[in-house]
């Protein structure tokens, strides 16, 4: 980073917004995937849309390299900074803009937290529904450039079903509005909102962004039932599917996870060999019309025996299970790892039966815990690191699930996004062509490929991720890959 | 110190609960920040100096310690970091004076009534000196209240419930003296016996908090064997010697009397804490509805996790209102001495969180601890309202006599 580019940030920033000091700056060389750490060059905390712009332009005339930051809070390794590049921290533009009640809608700079705008439009009977584990504290920004999904993203859609327009700057100092405050603006033309959510960065950053608010659900309904068999589990999904039901959430446990939760929060399950939990929401005329169909349904598919939560001690008791299910995993086994990847929900049974053949294959226990109703796969492949090629068998077999999903026609990544951790692993999914395409679309935004440089294509000069078991948070039972 | 640093994962779930974070927008001053740059220093990839400002800067709130999910013990670490700088920190000479300044005075009730009354810092230095301490003298009342010794010995009224002794404390024995004999006529009134031992003195919990080690054990041990052993509880009426005195597992940490400092700390308990696990018999109540917001100690509300006794309290009061507020859970920027080190923040802090006390349209403030009040009143006082700001303990103690 040369010296005029510094001169040209003290020109923007105040001494306490331009960080270049090792003190400032080490605390930002890791998001939450604290195997990589790179220290950037500098950092700057802008306070408004111009500084961000300026800062943008002056990254492309310099042709020096910078990372969008919210807070920091990616699995995937996708804010890590780059080594003699920026970091543009936008936690400070964490404003509502606007909140309209009538058009249900909220305008937000990209700093602001998920749940911030929840509670914002709380008093007014609306929320916003996409809901990542990190919900808390990761910000809006961060959520477009990943497209985050959550734990309903399954009846709701993910990020990108909720952004309804955003102003831009692009990697070359572009200024531009994608999209419009109104559903019906976006339709016309070519999607480019779109195509900017779930960029991992590499575009440029989101400046203002209009996001849809929904009506809070007025009531939940769940029901959960036991399988003597994982794959009459799997198809229960489908049959729901297929009655035109859309449940809030749809979850299977197999043997090994109700035995790891029985285990850790003691809650009281079926002995059984699958357990599907399926959740309605929404109105309550309808949730309760909906819900009657759901039970004939779930009567006829087979399950010994089915409980239905009537009071909301009894929901939380169905959730608690299957909540502590992930985390209390690791008491079954020293090590494992965990695998993120997502199938068609028409061939989950399918892809049951395949990881269950895989299993006996390596000789390794698998335990499945997943969202069903998305098809995003959870195995944890259970093994011992202190037996000799042990962890090389278990790692082995991961590959073989992810190449599984690929193949049903499913994905590599539930929801963590590629970032630094699955750069590799993008050619099993897309071909030549396709990783051509994404790249000359990048080029054409970012010819000097100065945002977010490295991350998501494979290749580069970063080292390949190793790490193995979940992730210290997802043991504590915060984070799940869902 | 090693575990809590590997134990923190980086995933910011602490960020939004921290109020410096908040306040200045940046991960030096962030809880994962200060805990990366500990880590620096501690594995000499970063100089203690450089680090020493971040750390500086940290309330000791423990906002940040139930928000993690990995169970960080933040506090311990902290502490921990603070003592050991402390033995090798070099300060420029006014910071070294004001600091001082704090160690000699404020644990010692008389030196502090000395210093205050004769104002032989006040008119001397003020406006001569930098902010630390213009911001001390600020934290002073224009007149000091005259001292109001609690009996040795008050006895219950009615039937005998329990016995317990009273913590004196230091700032708040010269600053508010009608505190611990309002805790004493309000627990009497319930039926508890309450000791007020003659030669019980400061905990050094302030002292912990700033980490002068040294300092600390040795007052602390000056209360060892000065309450009776009969005592069903020792109650502290301030949030600060609560927790740091929950810490002294810590400071005595190898010191030959670390079984009697456990004891000691085991016995202790909050006023409020107390009150609520034993019951109230008396609650008379308000002959008006009063509209009360409880403000949060921080050291009762992260460090000792008392989000529900006050209120449970407070709610079973006739004609008492509790009102929520936004944020309560935001510190005030008190923080045991912050306010003398860090006036800014601690001004801003005190500023944000009176905002959302008057958004909820209260006529009464309610907290349980001294620096809290001290805090408030001078944020409210700034800004020329005249929004009474009380002790729980006053609070209750009215309330059981029936007054209004």
């Amino acid at each position: 980073m040369n010296r005029a580019f510094i001169a040209a940030l003290e020109s923007i920033y105040p001494p306490q917004r331009l960080l270049t000091r090792d003190v400032e700056l080490l605390p930002y060389e890791s998001d939450a995937l604290t195997a990589f750490q790179t220290k950037p060059a500098a950092a700057v905390l802008p306070d408004s849309d111009d500084e961000i712009i300026a800062t943008v332009r002056l990254c492309h005339e310099h042709a020096v390299p910078f990372v969008a930051r919210g807070s920091g809070t990616s699995l995937s390794g996708g804010s890590l900074p780059i080594a003699d590049g920026l970091i543009i921290g936008l936690n400070r533009l964490n404003r509502i803009k606007k909140l309209d009640p009538q058009q249900r809608i909220a305008v937000v700079e990209p700093g602001v937290i998920n749940l911030s705008i929840t509670e914002a439009a709380q008093p007014y009977g609306l929320y916003y529904a996409p809901d990542p584990s990190s919900q808390s504290i990761c910000t809006i920004g961060g959520n477009i450039a990943f497209n985050s999904g959550g734990a309903h993203c399954l009846k709701y859609g993910m990020t990108s079903n909720h952004v309804l327009g955003m102003k831009v700057v692009l990697a070359d100092g572009t200024v531009t509005q994608f999209g419009s405050e109104s559903i019906e603006g976006v339709g016309i033309g070519p999607d480019l909102v779109g195509l900017f959510v779930g960029s991992e960065g590499l575009f440029g950053i989101a400046l203002e962004i209009t996001v849809r608010l929904m009506p809070q659900p007025e009531l939940y309904r769940t029901v959960l039932a036991a399988y003597d068999d994982l794959g009459r589990a799997g198809d229960a999904v489908s049959m729901v599917v297929a009655s035109g039901l859309l449940p809030g959430a749809m979850e299977i446990m197999d043997r090994l996870a109700i035995k790891a939760a029985e285990a850790s929060v003691k809650a009281g399950y079926p002995d059984a060999e699958a357990l599907l939990i399926v959740e309605l929401e929404g109105e309550t005329l309808q949730v309760n019309a909906e819900f009657e169909q759901l039970r004939g349904i779930i009567e006829a598919s087979g399950a010994f025996e089915i409980r239905v939560a009537n009071s909301e001690e009894e929901r939380a008791r169905i959730w608690k299970g299957r909540k502590g299910a992930f985390s209390a995993v690791g008491r079954l086994s020293p090590d494992y790892i965990v695998q993120d990847g997502v199938v068609p929900r028409s061939r989950l049974g399918e892809a049951l039966v395949e990881i269950g053949a895989l299993k006996e294959k390596y000789g390794l226990d698998v335990a499945n815990v997943f969202h069903a109703g998305d098809g995003n796969l959870h195995p944890l492949i259970l093994y011992d690191g202190r037996a000799a090629g042990a962890l090389e068998k278990a790692e082995a077999l991961a590959g073989e699930i992810l190449a599984l999903c690929v193949n049903l026609g499913g994905s590599i990544t539930g929801e963590h996004g590629i970032g630094m951790e699955k750069r590799d692993y993008m050619p099993a999914m897309f071909s030549e062509e396709e990783l051509d395409i994404m790249q000359a679309l990048r080029r054409a935004i970012d010819p000097l490929e100065i945002a977010n440089r490295g991350k998501m294509f494979p290749g580069g000069e970063a080292p390949a991720l190793k790490q193995h078991g979940m992730h210290p948070l997802e043991k504590a039972g915060v984070i799940s890959r869902e | 110190m090693a575990t809590a640093i590997e134990k923190c994962v980086h995933c910011g779930f602490c960020l939004p609960a921290c109020p410096t974070y908040s306040l200045l927008g940046e991960e030096m001053d962030s809880p994962r920040g200060r805990i990366y740059l500990m880590k620096n220093v501690l594995e000499e990839t970063l100089s203690a100096a450089d680090a020493q400002p971040y750390i500086d800067r940290c309330l000791g709130c423990m906002a940040c310690v139930p928000a993690c999910p990995s169970g960080v013990e933040y506090g311990d670490l902290l502490v921990s970091y603070r003592m050991l700088q402390e033995r090798e920190r070099q300060r420029p000479p006014l910071d070294a004076l004001a600091r001082r300044l704090v160690i000699e005075t404020l644990p010692y009730p008389k030196r502090f009534r000395l210093a205050a009354q004769t104002g032989r810092i006040g008119k001397a230095l003020r406006g001569a000196l930098p902010e630390a301490f213009a911001s001390m003298l600020n934290l002073l009342p224009e007149k000091l209240p005259s001292p109001l010794p609690a009996p040795p010995v008050l006895p219950a009224r009615g039937e005998l419930r329990a016995k317990v002794a009273l913590l004196p404390g230091c700032v708040q024995q010269a600053l508010a003296p009608e505190i611990n004999y309002a805790a004493a006529q309000a627990l009497a009134a319930n039926g508890v016996e309450v000791h007020s031992p003659p030669k019980a003195g400061c905990c050094g919990s302030i002292l912990l908090h700033v980490g002068a080690e040294q300092q600390a054990i040795e007052l602390a041990r000056r209360n060892f064997g000065q309450f009776p052993d009969d005592i069903d509880a020792i109650i502290t009426t301030a949030a600060g010697c609560g927790s740091g005195i929950h810490d002294y597992e810590l400071l005595f940490k190898d010191q030959p009397d670390a079984d009697r400092a456990a004891a000691f700390a085991r016995k202790v308990t909050d006023f409020s804490a107390f009150l609520s696990s034993l019951g109230m018999r008396e609650r008379t109540g308000f002959a008006h509805e009063r509209r009360v917001v409880y403000q949060d100690a921080c050291h009762l509300l992260h460090a000792q996790g008392q989000q529900s006794e006050a209120r449970a309290l407070l709610m079973q009061i006739p004609n008492l209102r509790l009102l929520p507020i936004a944020d309560a859970g935001m510190c005030c920027g008190s923080a045991g001495a912050y306010n003398i080190d860090q006036p800014a923040i601690a001004a801003e802090l005190g500023r944000r969180k009176v905002a959302s006390i008057l958004a909820a349209e209260p006529d009464l403030v309610v907290s349980g601890n001294i620096g809290c009040i001290t805090q408030l009143r001078q944020q409210l006082k700034s800004t020329g309202n005249p929004l009474p700001v009380r002790h729980i303990a006053e609070v209750l103690w009215e309330a059981c006599a029936g007054s209004e």
